[in-house]
């Protein structure tokens, strides 16, 4: 737990303080992107991660997210602190409804009805102009701000979603360590099992889904307040897709395994651009080889690499001793 | 761990910014395009435009005797991406004004940018509310839809067909064309008796045209970029349809004749006038230019330049104009860019001012008439 801990600070610090090494570069900015990022795929990971429940659509509660924020604010002249709390706790509440029928469900069909949830909302997002101003999107959303400081410029904006995101990072550690936390391993490892031992597994899942959601839906709001405009096709089936993937490469089922995904999966394409045309057949590659050499995903892969000729270098000893 | 990534992240961070070192006594003008991603189409002849009009403005010797370096960025249509490039062009790349994005979803993205660090960005997109209300750093070279529009209403005002029927795409360019076909509609005594849309993948608009056909209406409007006007065409003709249909210029390309085949004979649409270049009277003020970038392009990149590269080519002309008159400071470019009048471009005559930032009338538009695959100007 101590160890735990330390981990905890290291990383926070070394957050709080790499806007020294990036001021005045558009990187900044790119890393704001990279915090909202992370948000999202921690709080897809406490679903896929820990519980072992897939989703597919976990873009449409980060949109709600943002659509309920920006639409309170510019339509109905909310104030935009209230309504980030307003838009996550209702997501989540929509979540835990829906989550009832379509947890029930496991495997393939569990990926099915997710993706038919996240193509429903991208629909509405597309369709209902008069509210969401459909696909041309909704622009004129109010920046948040804290008395006379406007959260405006990059720098701003860097401490106010790595904050939202530390928190999400600290509320994932303590979660995992929890006796919820045991419980949703347990129904990872063996649903039967874990319900014979007692675990309501399918109030379990159900809430975990909601919370998933309702932290999507704040990075959403904290998305459409920094950008000021959002439009549908940011929520759609391929952002699904792509915090899917930033938890995989980053490693399921712990906490700074997404969090590196994200920050991963958000910087590569950046540095690519040297490389041109090509950049994308790149980051296919790129994400081939760490899927095959690092199984585990970057969080456990690493220190693996790290490891492993120490390992073999102590076989070798070992055996030359003998 | 995390320190490793920083560090990593700082040693990119210097290469790539010594390998920007600037290139002293250059003008840089920065440009956001999708050459890639779903807006491709739009993106990728803006970006050979600007590339064409750059090379051939530094050949000439550059604007005041300084060279002109265009520092170009792909967005993918995203508009998260055309946020982080844009600030990348301003705070890394030193760039004095931005051209593009090519979406409007993008520029709506990208302004509070611009106009946070004061830099004069004239964007590619055609949507009205980038210059409606005018933002101080924001102009654009698309012709708003309303123009479009309007050049259709009062073809059909001239026509006297006043009962219509609207078929819209879902999605950002159908949604505002839609918007404007409703808005103006009472202008021109037009009644717009159905009012219908199609999604953009579709592949059969059968029901929607039959129940246009069993309506009133004395014509059809639809509003869309291809491939769907050329299924409606094509649906239309299976039909044995026989109101006039009336086209968006969002499919005067050659593309949408060869999807529509013979179905699109007959059809008319407002388009810029790109593709009637040779076909204009000797004493339209447009013509010079449209000849310059239609054979310019051609030379090239063989191929047909089209009203998507005339975006990139009249921003790239209107920044040089500025620059020319006032100096290559951001300031000093908006504002000549504010005081530019009579620039006769690729998609119109030019008139900016403190008031109106997008700067055309509905004369940037033709009414044209597809005729044996190809294009005549209506009369």
């Amino acid at each position: 737990m101590r160890r735990g801990l330390l981990n905890y600070l290291l990383v926070a610090v070394c957050i709080l303080l790499a806007p020294l090494f990036f001021s005045g570069s558009y990187l900044l900015n790119v890393l704001v992107f990279a915090g909202i990022n992370t948000m999202l795929a921690v709080a897809l990971n406490l679903l896929v991660g820990y519980a072992g429940q897939i989703s597919l659509g976990h873009a449409a509660f980060f949109g709600l997210g943002a659509y309920l924020s920006g639409v309170l604010t510019t339509t109905y002249g909310w104030d935009p602190w209230l309504t980030m709390p307003v838009a996550a706790l209702s997501v989540g509440i929509l979540a835990f409804i829906v989550g009832f029928p379509i947890l029930k469900l496991k495997g393939h069909y569990l990926a099915m009805a997710t993706l038919g949830l996240g193509i429903i909302v991208y629909i509405v997002f597309n369709e209902w102009v008069d509210v969401t101003g459909g696909p041309s999107g909704l622009s004129g959303i109010p920046n948040l701000h804290l008395g006379t400081l406007v959260f405006d410029g990059d720098r701003r904006n860097y401490y106010l979603v790595w904050s939202c995101a530390l928190c999400c990072m600290l509320l994932s550690c303590n979660l995992a360590n929890s006796r919820l936390g045991r419980a949703f391993r347990a129904i990872h490892d063996a649903e039967v099992a874990a319900r014979v031992l007692g675990v309501n597994a399918r109030l379990l899942k159900v809430q975990v889904f909601a919370l998933s959601a309702a932290v999507c839906a704040l990075a959403g709001s904290l998305y459409a307040h920094v950008m000021t405009f959002i439009e549908p096709a940011t929520f759609g089936f391929n952002t699904s897709v792509e915090l899917l993937t930033m938890v995989v490469i980053g490693g399921l089922g712990s906490t700074y395994g997404p969090f590196l995904g994200a920050l991963l999966l958000t910087l590569l394409p950046e540095f690519l651009r040297v490389m041109r045309d090509y950049d994308i057949v790149f980051y296919g590659g790129m994400l081939m080889v760490m899927t095959i050499f690092l199984p585990g995903g970057l969080v456990r892969g690493i220190p693996g690499l790290w490891h492993k000729p120490l390992a073999l270098r102590r076989a070798k000893g070992d055996a030359a001793d003998a | 761990m995390k320190t490793l990534l920083m560090i990593g992240c700082s040693v990119c961070l210097l290469v790539c910014s010594s390998t920007l070192a600037l290139a002293a006594g250059t003008i840089k003008i920065g440009a956001l395009f999708s050459v890639t991603g779903p807006p491709a189409f739009l993106g990728e002849p803006e970006r050979n435009t600007a590339k064409m009009v750059v090379d051939g403005i530094n050949r000439a010797g550059g604007i005041r005797g300084q060279k002109v370096e265009l520092i170009a960025y792909d967005t993918v249509g995203d508009p998260t991406k055309a946020v982080q490039m844009a600030t990348r062009l301003i705070k890394d790349d030193h760039v004095v004004a931005i051209i593009g994005p090519s979406t409007t979803g993008e520029t709506m993205a990208v302004i509070p940018v611009v106009e946070r660090a004061h830099v004069p960005l004239i964007s590619c997109a055609a949507g009205s509310k980038i210059t409606d209300p005018v933002k101080h750093y924001v102009f654009k070279t698309a012709q708003n839809d309303g123009l479009a529009v309007a050049k259709i209403y009062d073809y059909l005002q001239r026509h006297r067909q006043q009962r219509v029927a609207i078929l819209t795409v879902s999605d950002g360019f159908g949604a505002s064309g839609r918007e404007q076909l409703k808005a103006l509609a009472p202008r021109y005594g037009i009644r717009l008796v159905v009012d219908d849309t199609y999604g953009p993948k579709d592949t059969d608009m059968t029901s929607q045209l039959t129940r246009i056909r069993a309506s009133q209406a004395q014509a059809l409007i639809v509003w869309g970029t291809n491939p769907g006007p050329a299924v409606i065409a094509r649906n239309a003709r299976q039909l044995g349809f026989r109101l006039p249909i009336y086209m968006s210029h969002g499919v005067s390309s050659k593309k949408f004749i060869a999807l529509a085949g013979s179905a699109a004979e007959g059809l008319k649409l407002p388009s810029g006038k790109v593709i009637v270049a040779d076909a204009l009277p000797k004493k339209d003020p447009q013509k010079n230019a449209l000849l310059a970038f239609v054979k310019g392009y051609q030379h090239q990149y063989r191929q047909e330049g089209d009203h998507f590269g005339g975006h990139a080519w009249d921003a790239v002309m209107l920044l040089k104009g500025a620059i020319e008159r006032g100096g290559a400071t951001p300031a000093a470019i908006r504002d000549a860019l504010e005081r530019t009048r009579n620039f006769h471009g690729i998609g119109g005559t030019f008139n900016y001012s403190a008031a109106d930032h997008a700067g055309l009338t509905k004369d940037a538009f033709i009414m044209v008439e597809v005729r044996n695959r190809g294009w005549v100007i209506a009369n």
